[in-house]
């Protein structure tokens, strides 16, 4: 077999320490370990970080401080969660199976990669996975994957519903590396693929994220939809994260994510900023959706996605309208 | 009584083909084709071969002996032209697993690549008339002028539908390990439905008398089909085996298992329909259109039900085959029937809508009194019953037929019906019932493909003796025991339990051993129709936001002669049942036309139901007596379940959004496209 170092990081200093080029850090391992049997993943040493004590939930003021390494199961039931950012906890638990979730960590979740069929399999050109390769999803099978922000290098989604819920809170996700440490605002972490596609976010290699903060629970009422065909255990077709907060009629404040539909959770600031300051009102918000959406670029088996993200983002919001 | 396998299996005592323990045990790894036509020119092991606890490399560069009239599919390593993309084309032996699995990655194969062609199409130049389709029946059949019947009819119908490729996904992955005996012998534990069949096919394979080889499948993890024929991993690890002196395991990845293992053909289906102003079927055509391999034809069966649905004065029915460059399709559970019972029930719905009847009583106005191709009397046929009792159980006669204004909040509501069929037949077995220590051991080389046919088995014989069930004790699942036939095709119970009723009668009549075999017993069966039936019923809700589909309500009536166990009769159609909504809305394996062969194949993205998606889920039974189909009265229920239930939910979907779904499956973007 390939072989592979192995190394336990006991402190964060520690991991980044123990990395080196073409190492990886393992969480979970739910997405890691599937790429490397694969064959897509092929690291020389894995750098488990699943142990660190960076499994804890803490409210900061008015904040809240989740761990990198806390579990999807663990972050879904956690009481101030549940309390105060429910639409995190629906969205965490709307991805998955029980299984996976008892597996699954924050950082992972987060730094999990494409589920496009041509990434998977190594016997097939992918520019993702081997930069240059062609993307044949672009004439070929592209019905889940994305509408905007694509490139003609590579059309993958970003298959988190975490990420979107967090994009929406506004979330910072708080990492350490060889650099030092730094902070970055969601939807910063993931990148559009342009033409470096095998890239999906702005971490450095040997950075750790240790963990994601949010900041108070925006003003409003939350809600997160996931589309899909199948009850359970699917990556969304299109899923929505939004907050609305509704005074005397006219939008205070709107937030909007959209997962499903690009290399990284997509917020939605055109929408946001036409429904921002106007009534709340159906009409408006199919304009605001319009839009956002005149950006798409779909391809012939993906173009549902414009219209089934157009009535979400809609009946979502008309939802969220008192 | 509970499942006698019960215990063995939740404690993990249960041995699949893999799990045997086995001294010196190695592994063989295969290498796949990555292009979809051509010739292999060269295969380059020596890298391979260098690695750590590599024993071997099997390939066309040393062709391993086979027979010269080994079926195409099984034929390892013989030939240098490549049938499909995803052939096993080489493999690697080593001392682990891993060690195979890295070795067959090092092997280097070089091409010379034809263009491929993988796409059915109607007008494909290569489409022809099989001589037969699956297993025997002609492929076309004519009967009245179809023709003056459309232009007699008061209303008329000409649809096309269309069905994906579709996979089997059984729990437990195909899997087999071989060992060579000193004296030649061959012993293949193979994750397979059937020990005798599958015995005779790597006997033959490997240009080896049966008696040299045995085939042992105590517990098998699901198959559903894809298991009901040899498949090339059991050839392999016997092949591979030979070659290192040492057992060999072979266990398929899921995603080999989607390379190899079979799959349903993609169908395109064309009905015409005609009905009089009384609702009386005028003309019937059912024209299907399918694929096979270069390699080996398969042919399925895929209009065969509307040769006994319906009373039509003129009836058409006909199979079209191209051979491409794919694997070769296989079963899969109700091969032909399920499909064509799919596109066959959703045009009777379209009629009944352009004719303005219900579509429940369009059924039963064209129930026919004898088989309508053959004009055989029916051995018992109580379709009208089910599809009354099932409108009745269903609150049928509170539906508005008006399509696409029921709805709460998002959700528009629609409920739909079809009808269901499948042959009940029965195939020759033999079986051995003896006293042992006052207790029955019942032996015949069925295999329990988690049915729970060793419970059903161990009711048959310990009815016919007369005695508890507990002091009845089944053997099978081993190519040793009495021959009998494959669990599939919804003959096993009927095949296997008629044996075991014969064997235990003739046990009672000595008092000392019963041996049966059925082949003049089935061959002297009166020339009858013998199909069950049944009738599916749905209520959907589909989102129109999102056009999601959640079946909120499935109800199956069948009307399947005496049902042997009522527990794992219900398992049985349910399961089916579950099937059949996935083939509705979600499962689909997407063919590779720029490479070949299939995308996403694996679990996460071939989705098939969840707990989640079965809602309501309810089947029932009416008692038949039928004794003219086998001395248990009963009729097979592996696959009528699944057959009409795809069906009834299509219907549904229509009911529901006024929008009639003609391609499977029916997702959120097939019912979202034509609305804006």
């Amino acid at each position: 077999m390939r072989s592979f170092e192995y190394a336990r990081a006991d402190s964060p200093p520690d991991a980044v320490r123990r990395f080196r080029p073409g190492a990886m850090y393992l969480g979970g391992g739910t997405n890691l370990v599937d790429l490397m049997r694969l064959g897509v993943a092929e690291p020389d040493r894995l750098v488990d970080v699943s142990r660190l004590p960076l499994d804890a939930i803490e409210q900061i003021r008015d904040r809240l401080r989740i761990g990198a390494a806390v579990r999807n199961s663990d972050l879904a039931a956690d009481p101030l969660v549940r309390a105060r950012y429910p639409m995190l906890a629906r969205a965490v638990l709307s991805g998955a199976s029980g299984q996976v979730r008892n597996m699954a960590t924050v950082a992972g979740n987060l730094l999990q990669r494409t589920r496009c069929a041509y990434f998977q399999d190594v016997s097939r050109p992918c520019n993702k996975r081997r930069p240059g390769s062609g993307c044949p999803a672009i004439e070929g099978d592209h019905a889940n994957l994305a509408v905007l922000g694509r490139s003609d290098a590579c059309v993958a989604t970003h298959p988190s519903d975490l990420a979107v819920a967090l994009a929406a809170l506004e979330a910072e996700v708080h990492v350490t590396g060889p650099a030092g440490d730094r902070i970055i605002p969601m939807p910063g972490l993931h990148r559009l693929p342009g033409d470096a596609p095998e890239q999906d976010t702005v971490l450095e290699p040997g950075d750790l994220i240790t963990a994601v903060e949010l900041p108070a629970p925006p003003p409003g009422a939350s809600a997160y939809r996931k589309v899909r065909e199948r009850a359970s255990f699917a990556f969304a077709l299109v899923s929505i994260a939004a907050v609305m907060d509704v005074r005397d009629g006219i939008v205070a404040g709107c937030r909007i994510a959209l997962g499903g539909v690009a290399h990284a959770p997509w917020r939605a600031e055109r929408a946001e900023e036409a429904i921002i300051g106007g009534p709340a009102t159906g009409a408006a918000f199919l304009a605001a959706a319009e839009a956002e959406l005149a950006q798409a670029r779909p391809l012939p088996r993906n173009a549902f996605k414009v219209p089934l993200a157009r009535n979400l983002i809609v009946s979502t919001l008309e939802e969220l309208t008192p | 009584m509970n499942r006698v396998e019960g215990r063995v299996k939740v404690t993990g005592l249960a041995t699949y083909a893999a799990e045997y323990p086995v001294e010196g045990v190695t592994y063989a790894y295969p290498v796949q084709s990555r292009i979809a036509k051509g010739r292999i020119t060269h295969v380059d092991a020596s890298r391979a071969l260098a690695m750590p606890g590599v024993l071997g490399v099997l390939s066309v560069e040393e062709p391993p002996e086979l027979a010269e009239d080994a079926d195409a599919e099984l034929a390892l390593f013989q030939s240098r032209d490549v049938a499909y993309r995803g052939q096993l084309i080489a493999a690697a032996i080593a001392d682990t697993y891993e060690n195979a699995r890295a070795a067959a990655d090092a092997v280097r194969v070089a091409y010379e690549p034809a263009d491929h062609d993988v796409g059915l199409r109607t007008d494909h130049p290569g489409l022809y008339r099989p001589e037969v389709v699956n297993p025997d029946y002609p492929a076309d059949t004519e009967q009245g002028d179809l023709e003056a019947g459309l232009a007699e009819a008061a209303t008329t119908v000409d649809v096309t539908y269309t069905t994906p490729v579709l996979h089997n996904n059984p729990m437990e992955p195909h899997a087999a390990l071989a060992l060579w005996a000193g004296d030649g012998r061959l012993l293949v534990y193979d994750s397979a439905q059937g020990a005798s069949i599958d015995r005779d096919i790597i006997a033959k394979t490997l240009g080896l008398p049966p008696n040299r080889v045995r085939v042992v499948s105590r517990h098998v993890g699901g198959g559903f089909g894809s298991k009901g024929t040899t498949r090339p991993h059991a050839v392999l690890a016997a092949l591979a085996a030979r070659a290192v002196g040492r057992p060999v395991k072979v266990a398929l990845t899921r995603q080999q298992m989607f390379d190899v293992t079979g799959y349903r053909t993609p169908t395109i289906q064309r009905l015409r329909l005609g009905v009089d102003a009384d609702g009386r079927l005028t003309a019937l055509e059912h024209i299907a259109y399918e694929q096979s391999s270069t390699l080996v034809e398969f042919a399925e069966q895929t209009a065969t039900p509307a040769r006994v649905m319906y009373a039509a004065p003129a009836l058409r029915t006909a199979h079209r085959l191209v051979r491409l460059d794919v694997a070769t399709p296989s079963w899969m559970r109700a091969p032909g029937e399920c499909p064509g019972m799919y596109a066959l029930e959703s045009a009777m719905d379209e009629l009944a809508y352009a004719a303005g009847l219900d579509p429940v009583e369009l059924r039963i106005r064209n129930d026919p009194q004898t088989e309508p191709d053959s004009g055989l009397p029916f051995s018992s046929r109580n379709l009208v019953a089910c599809l009354r009792e099932g409108a009745h159980r269903f609150g049928w006669d509170r539906r508005d037929p008006a399509p696409g204004v029921r709805r709460e909040g998002e959700w528009l509501v629609g409920t739909g019906v079809a009808a269901s069929t499948y042959p009940a037949k029965r195939m020759p077995s033999q079986a051995l019932a003896t006293m042992q220590d006052g207790d029955f051991l019942i032996q015949v080389a069925a295999t329990d493909i988690g049915t729970g046919a060793r419970t059903a088995l161990t009711r048959i014989a310990a009815e016919t003796l007369g005695v508890a069930p507990d002091r009845v004790h089944v053997e099978l699942g081993d190519s040793d025991l009495p021959a009998a036939p494959v669990a599939g095709g919804s003959m096993g119970t009927a095949s296997w339990g008629s044996a075991i009723v014969r064997a235990c009668e003739e046990l009672m009549k000595n008092g000392k051993e019963g041996r049966a075999d059925t082949t003049g017993e089935v061959a002297a069966d009166t020339r009858l129709a013998r199909h069950a039936f049944g009738a599916q019923f749905a209520e959907v809700r589909v989102s129109a936001v999102t056009g999601e589909v959640r079946v909120s309500r499935l109800l199956g009536v069948f009307a399947a002669g005496h049902i042997v166990d009522a527990e794992l009769a219900r398992s049985q159609f349910i399961g089916g049942m579950t099937m059949g909504l996935g083939m509705a809305l979600m499962e689909e394996t997407q063919t590779d036309e720029e490479f070949g062969g299939f995308l996403r194949r694996d679990l996460a993205q071939y989705h098939v139901p969840a707990c989640a998606d079965v809602e309501s889920i309810e089947a029932v039974w009416l008692e038949e007596q039928d004794e003219r189909l086998n001395p248990m009265g009963s009729k097979g229920i592996g696959e009528i379940g699944i057959v009409g239930t795809a069906a009834a939910i299509g219907n549904a979907v229509h009911h529901a959004t006024g929008h009639r779904v003609r391609d499977l499956p029916i997702t959120p973007a097939k019912i979202l496209m034509p609305r804006f």
